[in-house]
């Protein structure tokens, strides 16, 4: 036998039981959302990746093609007619090499799909669950991978010169703010996107400094301070569980009461969502997005803010936290306490197209070309605002938009909101 | 046993019978299923979230006004076929008495069988549009199956065969009537294989994913 029949064998073998692992687990909730598909094809005009193209292929309930067919054939209530009959065949492993474009390069996980179905399936779940299945079968994406097992191993999703530790502090000594680490009996714990730490160091220390405006106690922890979850975008489950146990345990150890989201979409879902069930029991403290938790201190009277500085703006309504985690409502309560002239776009709220990054789109290379193509979508949205600049309340947002103006040549610059609050915190509350 | 008695006898029985235990079949084998136990702290209190998936069960029932645009004209289409089944199986004289004695309970007025059929005419047309947009739509077309193709065939054979009856047409009614009802005694044993099925499935799915949704205070 040759090596190459080899390697054909194991992979089909591998394929065959991540389709078998994929409807044993299944659950009663998505088997009922894969039964309920009515086959309209609706979901394809939610989804920014076929209204860019017109190509059937990016029809959101396709995407999950093979996995229906393995359930069909493995668990559903007439599976041995399926199999017995040749009905549907097992999936194979050349199918499901195709489908890894379907599922990770062309799916931000932004769930606008689940908003249009008539039978009122989330799509968007079955996608991530779909996802699973292809880590299981060997069909992660290479770079989603290997960032998955390098945080789960490390903490950090990539090497870096030095520990993203000593450049959170260099931060703080940089921008002259407190950003305190490793404390204990604390209100609030804090972590930080990488792409902040990487590109927008301006965020870290706006973080810090509405905190210390806040006067709550909280802390960073050297153990813990990667926000974004890649065991969740390659759906890698373990990993996905062994990233969050890491932040979970960390606020455990330091006692904090509510572990604070920063300006990151995903990592919102991963923590206030799923993190518990991979905890397997209740958190003992609370998840919050940043923008909540500044809306809710804006309101008890604790956040005071002035007039910011900018002209009118749009805002790029992250997908996790709007529409798919229900925050909407806060970050338009902090911009209109800061005076913002809010421009919204067509498509605002939880019908805002995804920036197209999401979901670990924005880190997989080959990507790039249909990532651009579908943002076009989006970039018309914002310009046809005229408004003078744009907010998102997401890093990677920014950071896929950041690209795209170098890629288009586009004149708009994306900016944090979380920054914009920390300059525009009334002075005389700021502690000296 | 000549074809009709045969067709409302001992076929319906069988047909009636495939129809019930293959529908809790395919019920009980979901539910069956694991149900995974949500650990995260709901946004929203179990009365709100119960309370909103009920209400998707209306509100799903057309697209949000930012779809529109897209895919108004498709649920039209879908909605007034559906509507006009209804009518048909519900309304007809005929039919209100096949089923008013299978249920046991009292007839319920209809409509005039002249009405009826103009209804059913406009419905077996609009049947061929769904057809006719499932073929020619690269997305429908893409993702269509067996099921769907073969779905279709039976309503529609149900429709036209329905329609000869009434009209008595191309052969003796009382031939005409035993395929009519031959014809309902096959959708009713497929019922439980195909998606059919979505008659049941389409309320609780809506409210099911609707409650998930609304539980972290989502979009729906």
């Amino acid at each position: 036998m040759s090596e190459t029949s080899i390697d054909a064998e194991t992979r089909n073998s591998r394929v065959a039981g991540a389709m078998k692992g994929f409807s044993q687990e299944i659950g009663a909730l998505s088997a009922f959302r894969l039964e309920s598909c009515i086959h309209c094809g609706m979901c394809a005009d939610a989804c920014h990746y076929y209204i860019a193209t017109e190509d059937p292929q990016y029809t959101p309930i396709w995407k999950v093609e093979p996995f229906k067919q393995a359930y069909k054939r493995e668990a559903s209530a007439f599976a041995p007619l399926f199999r017995w009959f040749g009905f549907k065949r097992a999936v194979t492993a050349d199918q499901l090499a195709h489908w890894q474009h379907l599922l990770f390069d062309s799916c931000n996980l932004c769930g606008r799909c689940s908003l249009i179905c008539p039978m009122g399936i989330d799509v968007a779940s079955l996608i991530e669950q779909a996802r699973h299945a292809m880590f299981d079968a060997g069909l992660a994406p290479e770079e989603l991978h290997a960032k998955a097992e390098h945080q789960q191993r490390t903490g950090q999703p990539e090497a870096s010169l030095e520990p993203y530790r000593d450049q959170l502090l260099a931060i703080g000594e940089k921008y002259a703010v407190s950003l305190p680490l490793d404390a204990t009996d604390v209100e609030v714990m804090l972590c930080v996107p990488r792409t902040d730490i990487e590109h927008y160091p301006a965020a870290v220390a706006a973080l810090g400094r509405v905190m210390q405006h806040l006067g709550v106690s909280h802390t960073f922890r050297s153990d813990a301070l990667v926000a974004e979850n890649y065991g969740y975008y390659s759906g890698g489950q373990d990993w996905q569980r062994s990233i969050s146990l890491r932040l979970i345990e960390q606020a455990i150890a330091c006692r904090a009461k509510v572990l604070l989201v920063p300006e990151c979409g995903h990592a919102y879902t991963a923590l206030r969502w799923e993190a518990a069930d991979l905890y397997g029991k209740a958190l003992p403290f609370k998840v919050m997005a940043v923008t909540e938790y500044l809306a809710l201190a804006l309101h008890g009277g604790s956040l005071k803010l002035g007039k910011a500085a900018i002209g009118s703006v749009s805002f790029q309504d992250p997908c996790q936290l709007d529409r798919k985690g229900g925050v909407s409502a806060a970050p338009r309560a902090l911009m209109q306490a800061m005076g913002v002239q809010l421009h919204e776009m067509e498509n605002n709220r939880s019908f805002s197209f995804c920036c197209g990054g999401g979901g670990g789109v924005v880190d997989i290379e080959r990507a790039a070309p249909l990532r651009y193509r579908t943002m076009e979508v989006k970039m018309r949205e914002i310009d046809a605002t005229e408004s003078d600049s744009f907010l998102t309340g997401c890093s990677d947002c920014r950071h896929t938009f950041d690209d795209a103006r170098r890629h288009f040549g586009w004149n708009k610059t994306p900016q944090s909101l979380l920054e914009l609050v920390a300059q525009s915190l009334e002075p005389t509350s700021v502690p000296p | 046993m000549d074809l009709l008695s045969f067709a409302r006898g001992p076929a319906l029985k069988v047909a009636m019978g495939v129809f019930f235990v293959g529908v809790v079949w395919r019920v009980l084998a979901l539910v069956l299923l694991r149900i995974r136990r949500e650990h995260s702290r709901p946004r929203s209190s179990l009365l709100r979230y119960v309370s909103v998936g009920l209400f998707v069960t209306a509100s799903r029932s057309w697209p949000h006004p930012q779809f529109v645009k897209r895919t108004g004209a498709g649920e039209a289409l879908s909605y007034s076929y559906h509507m006009g089944l209804f009518a048909v199986v519900l309304l007809f004289g005929p039919h209100i008495a096949f089923l008013a004695g299978l249920l046991g309970i009292g007839a319920w007025p209809g409509l005039p069988s002249s009405v009826i059929t103009a209804i059913a005419v406009v419905t077996a047309t609009l049947f061929t549009g769904v057809l006719y947009r499932r073929v020619t739509t690269p997305v429908i077309r893409m993702i269509s199956n067996f099921d769907d193709y073969f779905t279709w065939c039976i309503t529609m054979l149900v429709m036209l065969t329905g329609l000869m009856t009434s009209a008595r047409w191309g052969a003796r009614y009382e031939t005409l009537l035993a395929i009519h009802i031959l014809s309902v005694d096959g959708l009713l044993v497929w019922f439980p294989f195909g998606k059919l099925m979505h008659a049941f499935y389409i309320m609780p799915s809506r409210a099911i994913n609707g409650a998930i949704l609304a539980r972290k205070g989502a979009s729906t």
